[in-house]
């Protein structure tokens, strides 16, 4: 169905209408069109804007603390046995995850287009950590709609995002989850156009949010590459990442896409298993759809309703992908495979004991697949995966499945 | 572009002009709160004073609808309402010798995974006149406005309260059968802030096109049908229908022997609240 025929750079996506490939685009209700178009136009001239750049590259040192350290996981290589392992560290952001790269850079464009209220739907919390963090940084008023169910699982995260000045709106329709969280969204901003900045937390949405976020979180590959140039000379032959909606994997991974030697691998949550119907992994478990704003892979029934997605992971717990992954998945550029929630556990643990670092359940299942990959692989193949987040707000969860260790 | 032949869309505006009055729109979801109860309801609407019948495909996240309209899709899906049977609903209608206009409203991934052609091939057959696409903006005419319009199913566009002089003739270019104006900006079941402010949007919109122009979001009683009537072709209701529904259900959330009455009772009082204005024929 109208796959990409190998196009001469898998970089130069969207077209003018937001379309990779077949998916993308702006389907969204004739009352947002407008604003998504004034967004997309305030965007590109910030974009041009050299002001606009160096005041993101100044928050991005001083307040975000970047860059985030390519780190070669020695114990873990070792452990292993194969590939030498690198982690990104991206969860020694400020706020403790990736989000805040792209948050960073939508605040600073609410704020260029004078909008004053921000609203955002969050899944873990970490992007609605992130944007009532830059909200209070900036004086802005700030809304979450988060899953009742969320709002349950990710108790630390909540009581930060009250801490820090943010309204926290838990969503009791549909899943409660966060594709309801995100319904609840559109909902406001439908209503409180003059005065809203929707901040959307992955590389999916209308049209222009998927290549919006995507470049904000570029930042992680640019970095990833100069760093593996300096620490091995070479570029890296493999990338790993995480992905719910596949904000941190595209990151990582666009700087790379025309260096045909680099191999990158997604991983989506497998939850109980791919054949058990209860996981998240829309390309390997769904077909292309239309929801929230954009044409997608997505999990549903034969009547195109939307089905429940299910993960240990509440970043992962969404039955959709960014377009974009969608688009690369189609042409081949990436391999998606995906991680249970028992593999994401066992390498939540192996990273804590052997490494030091206690990883966000998100990145675990990309590590997950690191156990599995690596030790196949010669020790001289340089693989770098995303450690987007950090685990201090998983703690309450896992210890309640491990039985409080 | 405009579909070429008298649809029953613009038959039945052109009846309700020359009768001196506005046409009444009524919105029910499709399988609420049952397959038979909603078809009861279907049948009952035309003599209730319904002149047009906007009927609801259920999706599990409509992303703009308010609450009662959420909870009614919601109670269509369990009870196992398809697009298939929305179809089948619609081509029952017809058999029973039915001539008010359907048109189906909601969200496109159903159609989408029905399949665009076969969707538009069934939907004809089976007597829909015109098409209510939520998420589906002129900048996606591709998808499924053009190719209704060639299968002769006329495509009805939302304007806004956002959709500015300057964008309202992209909004227009492939609309047809009517426009529908949503009365302000939020989601269905809100609260009319103004009736002036609707009245000058819809001579605003008037200036542009010549098609009928309903108004809908928030028209709940008679009193406020009465009122939009006086600027527009067509009054919309929806939310206040849907909401009779769920209270005439039993405590398990079964259809009573109230649910039809419930909702023809209040498509009633509506039909009299447009009559109460005379406009030039």
């Amino acid at each position: 169905m109208n796959a990409p025929q190998n196009p001469n750079t898998y970089r130069s996506g969207p077209d003018e209408n937001g379309h990779f490939g077949l998916f993308g685009g702006r389907f969204v209700a004739e009352t947002l069109m407008p604003l998504v178009l004034s967004l997309e136009q305030a965007y590109e001239e910030a974009k041009a804007d050299p002001g606009f750049q160096k005041d993101m590259q100044s928050y991005l040192k001083h307040y975000v603390g970047r860059p985030s350290p390519l780190y070669f996981a020695e114990r873990m290589t070792e452990h292993l046995g194969g590939a030498r392992i690198y982690f990104k560290r991206d969860e020694l952001n400020h706020t403790g995850a990736h989000k805040v790269n792209n948050v960073l850079g939508q605040i600073l464009l609410a704020r260029r287009m004078g909008k004053k209220r921000i609203i955002a739907e969050t899944g873990a919390g970490q992007h609605g950590v992130a944007t009532a963090t830059l909200c209070a940084r900036f004086g802005l008023e700030c809304i979450v709609y988060m899953g009742a169910v969320d709002v349950e699982r990710q108790k630390p995260n909540v009581f930060r995002m009250k801490m820090l000045g943010a309204e926290v709106v838990p969503v009791q329709s549909g899943s409660k989850t966060l594709k309801d969280a995100m319904n609840e969204a559109l909902r406001d901003w439908v209503t409180n156009v003059a005065t809203t900045f929707y901040c959307i937390g992955t590389a999916a949405g209308p049209h222009p949010y998927p290549a919006m976020v995507r470049d904000f979180q570029s930042v992680i590959g640019k970095e990833t590459r100069e760093q593996m140039l300096e620490a091995e000379g070479r570029l890296p032959d493999s990338l790993i990442a995480a992905i719910g909606g596949g904000s941190n994997a595209i990151g990582l991974f666009h700087p790379f896409l025309d260096d045909p030697e680099v191999k990158m691998w997604g991983v989506e949550a497998a939850g109980h298993g791919l054949s058990s119907g209860l996981h998240a992994a829309s390309l390997t478990g769904g077909r292309p759809g239309v929801l929230h704003g954009n044409r997608t892979y997505l999990l549903m029934d034969d009547d195109g309703q939307i089905t429940d997605a299910h993960s240990i992971s509440a970043g992962l717990d969404y039955p959709g992908i960014g377009p974009e992954h969608a688009w690369l998945h189609d042409s081949g550029r990436v391999s998606y495979i995906s991680a249970t929630d028992q593999e994401a556990l066992d390498a939540f643990q192996l990273c804590s004991k052997l490494e030091g670092i206690i990883p966000a359940l998100e990145p675990a299942h990309a590590l997950a697949k690191v156990i599995d990959l690596a030790p196949q692989l010669p020790r001289d193949h340089l693989m770098v995966m995303n450690l987007c987040g950090r685990g201090d707000k998983d703690i309450p969860q896992v210890a309640e499945i491990l039985g409080g260790m | 572009m405009t579909t070429t032949g008298h649809t029953r869309i613009q038959t039945r505006f052109a009846a309700c002009a020359a009768e001196g009055r506005a046409a009444l729109v009524t919105f029910v979801t499709a399988g609420d709160p049952d397959h038979q109860t909603a078809t009861a309801i279907l049948h009952a609407l035309p003599g209730a004073g319904a002149d047009i019948i906007e009927l609801g495909v259920p999706f599990t996240d409509p992303m703009a609808d308010g609450i009662p309209i959420q909870l009614a899709g919601q109670r269509a899906l369990k009870a196992g309402q398809t697009l298939a049977k929305t179809l089948a609903m619609v081509e029952g209608f017809r058999k029973a010798g039915h001539d008010t206009p359907i048109v189906l409203m909601g969200y496109y991934n159903p159609i989408y995974v029905y399949g665009v052609e076969r969707f538009l091939q069934d939907a004809r057959a089976a007597g829909v006149d015109g098409l209510i696409v939520v998420d589906l903006p002129p900048e996606e005419d591709v998808e499924l406005c053009l190719p209704a319009l060639a299968a002769g199913v006329n495509f009805i566009r939302l304007a806004t309260p956002t959709t500015d002089d300057r964008r309202l003739p992209k909004v227009l270019q492939n609309t047809s059968g009517f426009v529908y104006y949503v009365s302000m900006t939020g989601i269905t079941g809100g609260t009319i802030a103004s009736y002036d402010a609707v009245g000058e949007a819809v001579a605003r919109i008037k200036r542009h096109t010549d098609l009928p122009v309903a108004v809908g979001f928030g028209v709940k009683t008679a009193e406020d049908a009465e009122a939009i009537a006086r600027g527009a072709d067509g009054v919309v209701v929806g939310s206040a229908l849907v909401e009779r529904v769920r209270a005439s259900l039993d405590g398990e959330g079964r259809a009573t022997e109230k649910t039809v009455s419930a909702v023809t009772s209040l498509v009633a009082e509506l039909a009299a609240g447009i009559r109460r204005v005379a406009k030039a024929a």
